[in-house]
């Protein structure tokens, strides 16, 4: 059985690491530091730490302020309220003077479960993705989570982590991590999958049971979905014919639209989206919903199939 | 209903929290718990609204700013007959009427969706407006959470109530001193509650939340030409003693024993 482990508890354990060589570092957050793991930042770093409080939008504030100061601000909180709620106060307050702030935000996509539609962001990405220079991240398990924070302390500029509330697979191979640069994960030749996040997990497993019915499906994480890797994304793309992007997110503005954009005008590909179709979400166990919005293992091999 | 109603009503919401966060291994049982007496008090006696009235243009309404504390609106809704008290078991499930945080779409009864805090306040002034210009007697009810009181929102809703002397207009605040990373003055104070609220132009009362001769009295109490704030003491997981001011009991359900110690407290 492989180790499990939610990206958010990854993120928190990277920034205690990284805060101990970089005092440039602070982080804030919103009445949210269990959920989100910055506890452990705030415990190690006290003086580096300022809760906002249940005010998402002044802790934008706070944080811009801070990165034209010279520090490098991460702010968390649930994706819902710091994309969502605080969207215009990221918008112009940090992307649109290129500042300097991480925003790291916990709880993305439908596997937040319980706590139901009005905390699950399944639009995140899109709302990210639609501001000039921002960076968006979407790491696939606790390993790929510490590695990304340690590249965003390093490069300059705005960007977004997604993290998520349910333990996950920690994968065992070690994988590269180049900010921008797509990681293959399995070759093939019939079909790809591009895909992110929670939903790499269940792209690997449907590839192996497609390959036992002779259909050989390349897996390709787009851990980076701004800037996209164009690149590999044309190259397998064009390899394959057939093109598949999987994401624990709506399908308008995730990572399938992020691709469909590197594809358009590049020749004919026959193209699907999984992800959860133009609806809110809603209260239950993440298994459930996970079936009922249609993003199992047997739904991306029948998208698979479908192509 | 008279005293000793209101009362066993209470203990019978505070079960059905219990129960609810119980069977469903998460949910808010402390902020609902310590807002109990206030829902009785306003769905029981205060507000002209019960199940055959869902419908009346004219009704009172209330909005559950702090929309966390689902499981005592739902927990009073059910005991009123606004729907099947079976869908108790089903808070939190897949397909359940009882979303983790209330949905118009979903429950009858519910007036509003909320869960993301700081926005009840904001449609109850909506609200009022939209009663005053259709001339109707319709009051409307706000509860929020006092951590709830950090969001920017809130002053911007209580600039307009007072601007617009929404005296049909009343906010509780369910101040139990507790949030979720810990006291509200650990986390980010909120200074003079009162003296800031008096300052946006409402009308203040302080009382004990728990105490139904002081929240009917708060309620009696006639204002005009400007908005109603009533600042509720309270304390979270008010009724369950290993609850009580338990930064730690905001979101998450008992287990089977602590279930069982809870329900053996709240009995009649
Ligand atoms: C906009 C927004 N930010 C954060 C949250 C997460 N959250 C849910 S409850 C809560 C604490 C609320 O504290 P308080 O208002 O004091 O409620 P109570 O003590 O009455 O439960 C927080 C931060 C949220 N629901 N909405
Ligand atoms: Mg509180």
């Amino acid at each position: 059985m492989s180790e499990m482990k939610a990206t958010r508890v990854a993120y928190g354990e990277a920034l205690v690491e990284l805060g101990a060589v970089n005092d440039k570092i602070v982080v804030l957050d919103a009445d949210l530091s269990g959920s989100t793991n910055t506890a452990k930042f705030a415990k190690a770093y006290p003086d580096r730490f300022f809760n906002a409080g249940i005010a998402e939008a002044n802790m934008m504030g706070m944080a811009a302020g801070l990165a034209t100061m010279g520090y490098i601000p991460f702010t968390s909180t649930f994706a819902m309220f710091g994309t969502g709620r605080a969207y215009e106060q990221v918008r112009n307050g940090i992307g649109y003077p290129h500042l300097n702030v991480k925003l790291a935000m916990s709880h993305a996509g439908i596997t937040l479960g319980e706590d139901g539609g009005s905390h699950q962001a399944i639009e995140d990405i899109g709302l990210m993705r639609l501001i000039p220079g921002m960076t968006i991240v979407v790491p696939c398990d606790a390993n790929e989570t510490k590695k990304a924070v340690k590249a965003l302390v390093e490069m300059e500029g705005p960007a977004y982590l997604r993290l998520a509330r349910l333990p996950s697979i920690v994968f065992e191979d070690e994988m590269p991590f180049t900010l921008g640069q797509a990681n293959v994960l399995r070759d093939g030749t019939d079909a790809v999958i591009f895909c992110c996040g929670y939903m790499v997990a269940g792209c690997l497993e449907a590839a192996k049971r497609l390959a036992m019915e002779n259909i050989s499906v390349a897996v390709v994480n787009v851990h980076t979905i701004k800037p996209i890797d164009r690149e590999t994304v044309l190259t397998y793309a064009r390899k394959c014919g057939k093109v598949l992007t999987a994401e624990e997110h709506s399908t308008i503005g995730g990572l399938g639209d992020a691709v469909a954009d590197v594809l358009i005008g590049q020749g004919s590909f026959s193209f699907r989206k999984i992800g959860i179709q133009d609806r809110f979400g809603q209260s239950g166990k993440p298994a459930d919903l996970l079936r009922e919005y249609g993003l199992t293992e047997e739904d991306i091999c029948q998208a698979v199939k479908a192509l | 209903m008279n005293r000793l109603e209101l009362e066993a009503t209470c203990k019978q919401v505070r079960r059905d929290i219990i129960n609810m966060t119980a069977d469903a291994c998460s949910g808010h049982p402390g902020g609902s718990l310590s807002a109990t007496e206030i829902l009785v008090a306003l769905y029981c006696r205060e507000m002209n609204i019960s199940p055959e009235k869902m419908n009346d243009p004219d009704r009172d309404r209330f909005v559950l700013s702090k929309g966390h504390a689902a499981p005592a609106l739902y927990g009073l809704l059910g005991e009123l007959g606004y729907f099947d008290k079976s869908a108790f078991k089903t808070f939190r499930q897949l397909g359940s009427i009882l979303q983790g945080h209330p949905c118009r779409d979903y429950c009858p009864g519910v007036e509003v969706s909320t869960g993301s805090l700081g926005q009840g306040i904001s449609i109850a002034v909506g609200m009022a407006l939209g009663a005053r210009l259709a001339k109707s007697p319709a009051r409307i009810f706000a509860l929020c959470g006092d951590g709830e009181l950090q969001e920017g929102q809130v002053w911007e809703a209580s600039m307009a109530a007072a601007h617009y002397k929404l005296d049909n207009f009343t906010v509780i605040v369910d101040h139990n001193g507790l949030q979720i990373d810990g006291t509200n003055d650990e986390v980010m104070s909120l200074g003079d509650i009162q003296g800031k609220f008096r300052a946006f132009g409402y009308e203040v009362i302080q009382i004990d939340g728990h105490d139904f001769d002081q929240i009917f009295a708060a309620f009696d109490r006639k204002v005009t030409g400007k908005p109603k704030l009533i600042l509720a003491e309270t304390i979270k997981g008010k009724g369950v003693s290993y609850m009580e001011n338990q930064v730690g009991w905001h979101g998450k359900g008992p287990n089977e024993e602590e279930r069982q110690i809870a329900l053996k407290e709240l009995e009649d």
